[in-house]
Parts: C-alpha cells; structure tokens; sequence
C-alpha cells in the first residue's frame, strides 16, 4: 500500500480500460522522478476529493518563466500540510509537434527533462494540443526550460490572454482527403507569431486549428477562434472502375469503418446517391455522374468510397471565425467568411488576414471578450469591412427576416441631411 | 552548461517555437506525404494506408489515459523501438498509434498490446477507436488538477470507458459516435459538439468571503463577469467592502469564481452532471451541430458514477437499435423528432430542458408539426 489510504480510487483499478490509476501508482512505486512525494499526493489528495465530492485546488498564481507571460499555469492544494508532495502543482505547456508524431527517442528524451524537473505526470495531451507535464515546484521553472530550450530545442505553449497554441489534423501526412498541408501551416504560423504566444496581449485567448478536409477531426469549427477547413473547387475525380468495384463487392465500402455488423449489401444509390445533401448524384447502373457545381463537399461519397473518389486537385481552405465553448454568451461555432483561400507555404494570404482581424480585435474587444462575442455585438457587416471582404450569399444560411438594415448615410441619395422648412412648406403641422 | 541561477538571463534562448514535425515522421510517410490513394480499417483499430507509390503504412491505434505517467510512457516507446522503428503519434481524442511500415510487424505488435495489463487488471493498451464505434472520450483535469471542476474527469471517463467498452473494439453502431466529457462548463476541452457530451455543472450560486474578498479581488471585475447582472457591491457588518449575490439571478456559471477566488461554488450535492446529446463537428451529409442537453442533472456518484455510466449505456443502447446507418446521434433524434428522442430513451423531459438564454427562442416549436 501507498502513503495514503485510497480504497475509492482504488475502485478504479478494475474494469478493462487503462486505469489512470494502476498508471500514477507504477509511477510513485518505481518512477525516478525528483518530487518524489508527488504521484503518491496526487492520489491522497484526488481520494479527497473523491470522498468530499468538491475539488481541492486553488486559483494559480502568477508564476512563469522570465520574459514570457503564459506556458506555465500555477497551481496549488488547498491542503497542503497534508499533502505537501503537492502543495505547490504547476503545469507546463509544452508545444507539441505538428499533429503529434513522435519518435521514441525525442519522446524519452521529454520523460528525462521531466523526471529531472516535476512529478513524472503528464498529459498526453492537453485539450489544446500540448504536451502538459502535470505538477512541479517554481524553482524548477526555469531550469526546465533552460534545459528545454538548449538541450530539447523546444519551446513552451500558450496560456491566458495569447494566441493559445495552434493544433492541425495528420493531413496530408497520412490522410488521402487533405486538401492541404495542415502540419506545415499549423507550423508556420506557430513559429511566424511566437510573440503573440508568448507575451499575452489580446483581450483573451486566440485558437487556430487547422483541419484538412470537411470532415473536421481536429474540431476546429467548434473550437478555435479562427477555422482552416480543407476544401477544394473543382471536381471530385471519378475512378469509374473503382466506383463499380464497390458497387460489385470488391472494395469493402466506408473503408470498413461499418464492418462490425450486417447491414446488407452495398446499395450504392441508397447510402450514397440518395444521401447526398443536394441530390448532385446520379447512377444509371453502370456509371456514377456527380453534378459538381450543385456539390457542397459534405465527403459522404469520398468517405463511402475513398478508393473510386477522390477531392478535386484545385484545392485550399475555408475561413471560418468565431467559435468558442458557452462562457458567456454561448457556445458559437465559426462562421464562414473566405469560402476559398490559397494554403501554400508562407500563407501570406492567411497572415495578412489574421493580422486585419487582430488588429480590430485588439482595438476594439473588451477584457474577455472571444472574437466570436465581438463580431455579434459589432456586427458581421462590420467584421467583413475589417477583412475587406465583399458580402457573398455563402457566408449566410438566410438572408435577415427582419428589416432594420442599418443603413449608412452614404448609401442613401441626396445624404440624410433635410430641411425641416421645406417640408413644413409641403406639409402643415 | 546547465542553468545559472546567477545568471538567469545568459545565453537565453526564446521563441523557438515546437520541434519541427518532419524530425519525427517515419520515412514511409515522409515519402509518401501529400499521395496518400485510399486506406482500409483491417479491423478495429487497425488500419492500412496505400500511398501512389504502391508503399503502405499500418497503424495500429489503442485508447490511452490522458492523464499518463513517463513510466506508461516509457513502455510505449519500447513498443515503438521494437515493432515501428520507434515512431508513434497521438491523435487529437488521445488515443496511440503504432505506425508499422513491415507488415510482418503488425500481428506480434498486436499480440503484444493485447497482452499487457496493470497490476489491477486493466488493459494498457486497448485496441480500437475506429470507425462507426466509440472512440476515446476527450477529457478535461477535473479533481486531478483543476481549480473550478463540478465533477472529476479521469474517474468518470475511467467509468464510462468501462461501461461501453465493447463499443470501443466494434465497428458495429449505426455511425461513429464521439463522446466528450467537461468538468464544468468553461470547458477548456469543448465538448458542445459532441454526440454524446458529458459536463460538469454547479447548482448553487458562489458563496462570498467576505473577510477576504477586498484583498483577494478586484471587485468590479468580478461584478463585471456576471453575464446575468447578478452581483452588486455590498459591505460586510464590520464595514467591509464586499460582494453581494443575488441568487435568483444566478444561472451558476462560474465566471465570477474564475474571476475571483474568494466566490466559490463547488459543492458536494450542488455539483454533479449534466447530459448532452446529438452534436456533430463534421460535415458530412448534414451540416455541424451543437450538442443538447437532455439530462439537467445526474448527482457526483465517486468512485464509479453509476447513474452517468447507465445514462449513456441507455442512450447509446437506444441510439444503435433505432437509428439509420450513416445517421449521427443528433441526426436520428432530428429525424425522430425529439419527443420520440424522450420517449423512446425513457428519459423525462423537464422544465430545466427548454431554453431561456440568450437564443432561447431560436429553439421552440413554431410549427403544429409535432407527433402525439
């Protein structure tokens, strides 16, 4: 048995998926990490809460390492003669790499900086894409990224008020529906705006999230301020052949991804054709015909059929702004603005509209306040003329029911301007 | 030369921004980036990608804790050393993947994963996460590490995980289903788009220290974080500046506590669980959608949060009898309709489960389209 009695949490160790649990208690019992005491208090003080029912860790303070305001979130126990391995819990946001590819190698060499300097906890990975290590003292703080940044050549992630670190799908790197390369955009910006990761200056946070396809596995269009979404504008290409190689039996459809129960046959006009969003569909039995002006790229069909479909070669990213989880007003998705933008390494188109958006938001967001709760209160029109974008029927689902346009005075002949006298001329009171 | 705590500043390397991701990727992906033709899921949790070129790479992808030790770590980059040439990636829902580019390598890695368990039992390295199944449950600190959570997050995942844990070795629901879980609703890992979202919520409005609150916070700030308008200034008997709640007004969503530390709300019967369901991030057939809530409130049942783990059995049960292949959770209750939703699940519909926020209105029925 451990340092702390833990019979609750120990109820944990049971079931088939990996017990975090079993993980922190092999840690404590045979881990070379230097806060010795920490895996053990971790447990004894997660026990507590397990029998008090309310967490016990406080507000961080204001820790960090010298010339940077965020990568570090403070942490302490609301209880710390009891668990003093614990007392003092910070959290480093490290950067991970584009789509989180490791070799076993760099990975070790991340366990060594680690149990040099913390608890030998992590998460693999934060919610936001870092690699977190979980929990050490402030006097490790700045040897950990002395020795991170000369030895790792690796940097902190955001925190607070910055731009928080930007996360991609695989891509292009494994992923036959990438319609760009979302690990080397989510790299280039990471390393063009370290400033704006490092130095908080924004009203609050700022999310990139770079996803290949419409398919959306990395969330962006839910979670990240401003949403890079694969898409393309020119025709999916057909493999005839192909597409009646599923239809026959040959290829397994969904690339198996359904295979775990009977479904029947393959019925290409049922699961597909009918399927489709807009009806661009046809098969006349022996050849598929897809109408792709009337295709909105839903990837149903090149789902279905990954093998007889692919994306069109003209391809880039959709923009889209504005999402945020429900504090306050909330939850918003991101709303299309650029239905097409080239993704070509620099992506100077992208930077310089990131830059237009900042700008505005920074001059105009009040403390706390996301993108997406500025462009509400200031409104889309006004959003458009920082981007200098032209409105376009796809940035809306409706055009408005109500009719309270607010007009500008230039937009109105002869000005807004009037004589009152001149009407009194026409009209008696 | 090791850091100088001295010289704090010396030889002082910022901005150097996160590794580049090209260090780590294995040559079969390096070689065929970009040219990718098709892949196949071989069975759960395994997968087989054929480039242009011909050349394939396997990965074999198994569930983990987010929550991980180096020692956990450690073990899987043995694995990765001895059947992958060392390389391996995490996806965006936390689980591993084993990238193989010798396909003679595939079978003993599984074997290999199969057999190694924790001392209490547990599989290390669970096998699946593919396809039209349950893939791992993005999560959020909880009592491990946060100071605003409702609920725990690894434990409930832990329970959940337990529960449906066939689902995670199957491919056989009627479309993937993706479940989330927030430990209270800043959600610093967003799950308002999630099929099945599970989320930490407060019932009782901040208490205020009053002894403290002039010294720990600034007061406006914390009267300004109220989206409802509902703290004002007050003074305690002694003449002290203080804050003042009005209760009524409170929907508890804890902005004022992340403002102010000297305002808790966690407690041990007004903190529990709220249910969502029918969320989507993917465009595919119909477009993204926000997740809704259909259980206001399930109590904190440590360590293994029986009614949380049977509410999710129950929908996700009900879900794959009744629902089309290709249709989302949400898409099926949509088609359904959501009276059938609440019916057919047995779950009540109650008061607390009809909007009165900001879009409230956005979400009634204006139609005599409704089914008795």
């Amino acid at each position: 048995m451990g340092k702390h009695n833990t019979p609750m949490l120990d109820e944990l160790e049971k079931g088939p998926w990996p017990s975090f649990v079993s993980d922190i208690k092999q840690q404590a019992e045979k881990g070379k990490h230097i806060l010795k005491d920490a895996p053990e208090d971790l447990l004894g003080v997660m026990e507590l809460s397990y029998v008090d029912k309310v967490t016990h860790w406080k507000h961080g303070g204001i820790v960090g390492v010298f010339g940077y305001g965020g990568g570090i979130i403070g942490r302490y126990c609301d209880q710390p003669k009891m668990f003093p391995g614990v007392a003092h819990f910070h959290t480093v946001r490290v950067n991970q790499p584009s789509s989180k590819f490791y070799t076993a190698k760099y990975l070790r060499s991340l366990c060594d900086l680690w149990e040099h300097h913390g608890s030998g906890l992590t998460n693999m990975h934060g919610s936001t894409g870092d690699i977190v290590f979980l929990g050490t003292t402030t006097d490790h703080l700045e040897p950990l990224f002395f020795e991170m940044t000369h030895e790792l050549h690796q940097d902190l992630g955001g925190s607070g008020s910055n731009l928080r670190t930007p996360e991609c799908c695989l891509g292009q790197s494994r992923c036959e529906f990438a319609c760009y390369d979302t690990q080397e955009a989510c790299d280039n910006l990471t390393h063009e705006y370290q400033d704006e990761l490092h130095r908080p200056a924004f009203p609050y946070k700022f999310k990139f999230k770079f996803d290949g396809c419409p398919n959306g596995c990395v969330a962006s269009i839910a979670r990240s301020d401003m949403s890079f979404i694969g898409t393309w504008r020119d025709d999916i290409r057909i493999d005839q052949a192909a597409v009646k190689a599923y239809v026959g039996g040959e290829f397994a459809p969904n690339a198996g991804a359904y295979s775990g129960r009977d479904w029947g046959k393959f019925d290409i006009q049922k699961e597909v054709v009918d399927l489709c969003p807009t009806g661009c569909m046809r098969w006349d039995g022996s050849k598929l015909e897809i109408n792709n002006r009337e295709c909105v790229r839903c990837m149903h069909c090149l789902n279905v059929m990954p093998r007889a479909l692919r994306k069109g070669l003209e391809t880039g990213a959709s923009i889209l702004f504005g999402a945020k989880a429900p504090i306050l007003e909330g939850a918003q998705m991101s709303t299309l603005t650029v239905p097409f933008l080239p993704m070509e390494s620099p992506f100077s188109e992208a930077k310089e509209l990131i830059e237009k958006v900042w700008d505005w938001w920074m001059e105009e967001g009040k403390n706390r306040e996301r993108l997406g709760e500025l462009i509400q209160r200031k409104s889309f029109q006004e959003f458009l003329r920082v981007c200098e974008l032209d409105p376009d029927p796809r940035m809306v689902d409706e055009p408005r029911s109500n009719p309270y346009i607010f007009w500008k005075e230039e937009e109105v002949e002869g000005g807004w301007t009037r004589d009152i006298e001149a009407f009194r001329a026409k009209h008696q009171r | 030369m090791p850091y100088d705590p001295s010289e704090p500043l010396k030889d002082r390397i910022t901005d150097i921004g996160p590794r580049h991701y090209g260090e780590f990727l294995p040559p079969v992906i390096k070689n065929n980036k970009g040219k990718w033709l098709y892949h196949e899921i071989l069975q759960p949790g395994v997968l087989v990608h054929v480039a242009e070129s011909g050349d394939k790479v396997f990965s074999v992808r198994v569930g983990g804790c987010r929550l991980m030790s180096v020692e956990h770590l450690r073990e899987i980059c043995d694995i990765a050393d001895k059947y992958c040439e060392g390389y391996l990636r995490f996806t965006t829902r936390n689980n591993i993947e084993f990238l193989a580019s010798d396909e003679s390598k595939v079978k003993p890695l599984i074997d290999d994963l199969k057999s190694r368990k924790f001392p209490g039992g547990s599989n290390k390295f669970p096998i699946g996460g593919t396809g039209a199944g349950v893939t791992n449950i993005v999560h959020t600190q909880g009592w491990a590490h946060c100071h605003t959570p409702a609920i725990d997050a690894s434990g409930v995942v832990k329970a959940i995980m337990d529960g449906i844990y066939d689902e995670f070795g199957h491919m056989r629901l009627p479309a993937p289903v993706r479940v989330s879980l927030a430990c209270c609703l800043n959600m610093c890992g967003a799950v308002h788009c999630s099929d099945i979202a599970i989320l930490g919520i407060h019932r009782k409005p901040p208490m205020v220290d009053g002894e403290w609150i002039d010294k720990l916070c600034e007061l406006p700030l914390a009267i300004a974080a109220c989206p409802t308008g509902a703290i004002k200034p007050a003074k305690t008997a002694d003449g002290k500046k203080s804050l003042e709640v009005n209760a009524e007004r409170c929907m508890f969503c804890g902005n004022c506590y992340t403002m102010c530390a000297a305002m808790p709300l966690a407690d041990e019967v007004g903190s529990g669980i709220a249910i969502l369901v029918g969320g989507k991030l993917s465009n595919r057939i119909s477009k993204p959608k926000f997740s809704k809530v259909v259980i206001p409130f399930i109590p904190n049942e440590p360590p293994r949060w029986p009614s949380t783990v049977n509410a999710v059995k129950n929908i996700l049960d009900v879900y794959s009898k009744d629902a089309n292949k290709y249709e989302r959770l949400g898409d099926w209750a949509e088609r359904i309709g959501w009276e059938r939703f609440f019916e057919k699940t047995n779950i009540p519909f109650t008061h607390h489960l009809i909007d009165d926020y900001r879009f409230a209105y956005t979400t009634w029925r204006q139609s005599t389209q409704f089914k008795f």
